[in-house]
């Protein structure tokens, strides 16, 4: 736990690295955007995600029950499922872009570009999810409860939203800042007893997030949430004055909490980047020994990281409570915490890279919305689309990893074998003197 | 010289004036609170209470007792008191203090508890028999799970894919049974299942050396999209490879006659008698075999275990694969143990409780029995009282087992020390 969490694999305690990397001083401007463009990174990114889509589709295909009738009489007429497979590979793609970027079955332009916003959309909460696992990863500790951050958000800003009315402006910040502290307050208890006590915050997080699940489902059936009449698991709507207001106007549901997610990634590269804060939380990541050893509090560092942290996820979910839904119920946090983390992974815990990660995740679960309302499609292959993502970058970053070693193994052993040989020709120069 | 000698200062006892014991506060902290909330128990309890012993034996009818629910109440916050009261004396004293007595508090306060969610009904009766039976039945999924953690840990591999492991073992479980119309078969799909997973686990973990929480977490949510992916493809067009199969229950001749506790222990699935076989099995090989030997060896201290010979990184592989069998059959539980049909996400969070049974038990296999079992009868004890109507909402009695683990996880239960190495790849 002390390194920053990442998907390339741990290096051994002993191994250093020589000489791999560039001088980063050497570049300019012009070398450091075609690194970022074109570095080895990149590239196993892209080819990972292309992987993952070519293995969910394939898997659409293999299930699809027009595609398996074929399969029966497969040797009899071949061309029947080769016809029927190919339909449903291009139908998955057709509809993935259809239902993430662009519809052009719709009559209108502003209607066939919905899908686009409906992706960014969709993005806003699974951002913020990130650029608060993205802290906490960077600090080396495994905020794997910002599922329940995120509940309990969304139970404060609901609460202020639904129980309040206040004027436009300021009804919208309070919820805000509700769910904020309410997200900030679930992480706060792990962070006080990892700080305090040294409890392993993977397993308290985990409890958490089911603590918060059935204190959502107990604060649901009371009629403070649901109202006079009203069902259990679903409360009543927030107030007007509450909700996040739409800046693409009525066609569209694009709200205010975009600019949100777009200012918090800003703020945690501010934070990371250019704070003192920051500085000594990534200190604390790298190595807590010698952190410790530069006067760094480090067991303050990781508890104001996990609050922090929380208080992200409580920010992630007044997009929901307060821009789509308007309203609380159980499913609201749906699986929106498990996917951050696969977010924050994906943008390999910078902000920048968090960001565009929630943005193709957010396309992702729009085509996916498509694809089971057009194709009928389940919608659960989103989820396995994600995973095979992480598993295969984890996968290239090991290969590749396992490349280097071994590059590295045999320049030594070259390095070796060039010394003995001196050595041995030094030997028999000095026997023969 | 004797004289010189009694002259100085006894410097024993000036040192011990300043240096004492320290007081372990657990046992008196925890058993106080268990005792405030017998009193306001006790104190809201109110008319009778029905107690039903149905099915306790086949040697007579076990009928429904009814108890005045507040003289109970007071009898047993008067039996936690004095217990306490032993407690806070001896603890004061820097004695050794009987685990036993805050055994004899917490059941006090149990008592207590269960006699004040059927006070003053008529109607409803607090199904004991069932509530013990229900309570074991729902830890046995507890008891694999934590049986897997313990094996992968110990030998250093984190699991966290525990949930999908269960999960992946009630979807094989019964679509094997469904395909050849038999629940038995179903018991061997189910730990292959939760091995298949297992095997992503250690292919990523140890292989790749990726970051174990990091692989236990997208494992579970591959799981999980893809059960649900094919419920809704495979399972819904093909509806016989997803029929309700049950396991028939197994009555022990002479031992499931015993009251009260025969029926619990021995009247149960096969799967059950599995589990207790595979704690007792475990808990030897563990800690009275060679290969446990080096199966601990290895997450101790893998770099001692390659000096030795012991080949780490294969015997971790071995103890993954064994881990994704053990929570693949626990997983079979959820369909072909309880005759239903397999349902999207139904392994709910227990491979996480697993999780948290294993930690609270120390990470041994009998630990992780008795934590299990903690967790099953309270989890069983929400479904009770949601049955029942009980005047708290259930959903706060079902955060218990997680409030628990939280308190073990932060030392309020005594050092929680893991394997040194675990999570740590090696070389």
């Amino acid at each position: 736990m002390s390194n920053a969490a990442t998907l390339t694999p741990i290096e051994p305690p002993t191994r250093d690295v020589p000489g791999s990397e560039p001088n980063a001083q050497d570049e300019n401007w012009v070398h450091k955007l075609l690194r970022l463009f074109f570095n080895p990174s990149a590239a196993t990114v892209t080819f990972a995600i292309l992987l993952a889509l070519v293995i969910g589709a394939l898997i659409v295909v293999f299930f699809d029950p027009d595609v398996q009738a074929t399969m029966g009489y497969f040797f009899q007429r071949p061309s029947d499922f080769f016809s029927e497979a190919g339909r449903a590979f291009t139908s998955f793609f057709s509809a993935l872009v259809r239902g993430a970027i662009f519809d052009w079955n719709q009559p209108t332009f502003s209607q066939a570009i919905r899908p686009a916003t409906e992706s960014i959309v969709r993005a806003i909460p699974l951002i913020i999810g990130g650029l608060a696992i993205a802290l906490s990863f960077t600090a080396g500790l495994f905020n794997i409860g910002v599922q329940g951050q995120i509940i309990l958000g969304a139970i404060f800003g609901g609460y202020v939203g639904l129980a309040f009315d206040l004027p436009p402006f300021i009804h919208l910040l309070a919820a805000v800042f509700a769910a904020i502290v309410g997200g900030a307050i679930w992480g706060f208890i792990p962070g006080i007893l990892k700080a305090r006590l040294g409890a392993n915050e993977v397993i308290v997080t985990i409890m958490l997030n089911s603590i918060a699940l059935l204190l959502m489902q107990a604060l649901l059936s009371t009629e403070t949430f649901k109202g006079p009449g009203g069902y259990a698991g679903k409360s009543m709507s927030i107030g007007t004055n509450a909700a996040y207001p739409l800046i693409l106007g009525h066609g569209f549901r694009l709200h205010f909490g975009f600019i949100v997610a777009v200012i918090a990634s800003f703020f945690l590269w501010w934070l990371l980047d250019r704070s003192t804060f920051g500085f000594e939380l990534r200190a604390a990541g790298a190595n807590p020994r010698a952190a410790e050893t530069a006067g760094i509090n480090v067991r303050r560092t990781m508890m104001l990281t996990l609050v922090l942290s929380g208080a992200l996820a409580g920010l992630a979910a007044s997009a929901p409570v307060l821009g789509t839904e308007k309203g609380l119920s159980v499913g609201l946090a749906g699986t929106i915490g498990f996917d951050a983390i696969t977010v924050a992974l994906l943008g390999k815990s910078r902000p920048v890279g968090v960001f565009f990660a929630g943005l193709l995740f957010g396309a992702l679960n729009a085509g996916g919305a498509l694809m089971q309302s057009s194709a009928g499609i389940p919608v659960d292959i989103v989820q396995i689309t994600q995973a095979i993502i992480v598993l295969a970058i984890a996968g290239s970053e090991a290969v590749r990893w396992m490349r280097q070693r071994r590059k590295q193994d045999e320049r030594t052993v070259e390095k070796v074998d060039a010394a003995d040989s001196t050595d041995r020709s030094a030997k028999t120069n000095g026997a023969v003197a | 010289m004797s004289a010189q000698v009694e002259t100085l200062s006894n410097p024993e006892t000036d040192i011990q004036s300043d240096a004492k014991l320290a007081v372990q506060w657990r046992d008196p902290v925890v058993s106080a609170l268990m005792v405030v909330l017998t009193l306001l128990l006790a104190s809201m309890s109110k008319g009778q209470s029905n107690i039903s012993f149905r099915g306790a034996s086949t040697w007579f009818e076990g009928g429904i007792w009814t108890i005045p629910a507040a003289g109970t109440g007071w009898l047993m916050f008067g039996v936690a008191l004095v217990c306490t009261g032993i407690i806070w004396y001896r603890s004061l004293g820097r004695r050794h203090v009987s685990g036993w007595l805050l055994v004899v508090v917490g059941v006090a306060f149990v008592i207590t508890f269960l006699v004040w969610v059927v006070a003053d009904r008529t109607s409803a009766s607090l199904p004991v028999v069932s509530l013990l039976a229900g309570g074991l039945m729902f830890a046995t999924p507890l008891v694999f799970g934590a049986l897997s953690g313990v094996v992968n840990e110990r030998s250093g591999v984190i699991n966290i894919a525990i949930e999908g492991q269960l999960l992946l073992g009630a979807f094989a479980g019964v679509v094997f049974a469904s395909m050849f119309n038999n629940p038995w078969v179903g018991l061997i799909g189910a730990p292959l299942a939760g091995m298949a997973l297992g095997a992503l686990l250690a292919w990523f973990a140890i292989t790749f050396r990726t970051e174990n929480i990091v692989v236990g977490v997208v494992l579970n949510m591959l799981a999980v999209g893809f059960t649900s992916f094919l419920f809704s493809t495979l399972l819904k067009n093909s509806p016989h490879l997803n029929q309700p199969m049950k396991l028939p229950v197994i009555r022990i001749p002479f031992l499931a006659d015993i009251p009260i506790i025969g029926p619990v222990l021995f009247r149960q699935t096969i799967l059950v008698y599995l589990m207790y076989a595979a704690v007792i099995v475990m808990q030897f090989l563990l800690f009275n075999s060679r290969w446990g030997l080096r199966l601990r060896a290895s997450g101790e201290k893998p770099q001692a275990a390659d000096t030795v010979g012991i080949k780490v990184n294969r015997i971790r592989w071995h103890s993954v694969l064994l881990g994704g069998a053990l929570a693949g059959m626990g997983g079979a539980i959820f369909t072909i143990g309880q005759d239903l049909a397999f349902s999207k996400n139904m392994a709910a969070g227990n491979g996480f409780i697993a999780l948290a049974a294993m930690i609270l038990g120390r990470w041994n296999p009998t630990g992780a029995l008795a934590a299990a079992l903690l967790f099953g009868f309270a989890t069983n004890l929400g479904a009770v009282m949601q049955s029942v109507g009980a005047p708290i909402p259930a959903e706060y009695v079902l955060m218990t087992p997680y409030i628990v683990t939280i308190l073990a996880v932060a030392g309020f239960v005594g050092a929680v020390r893991p394997p040194a190495a675990e999570g740590v790849p090696y070389p």
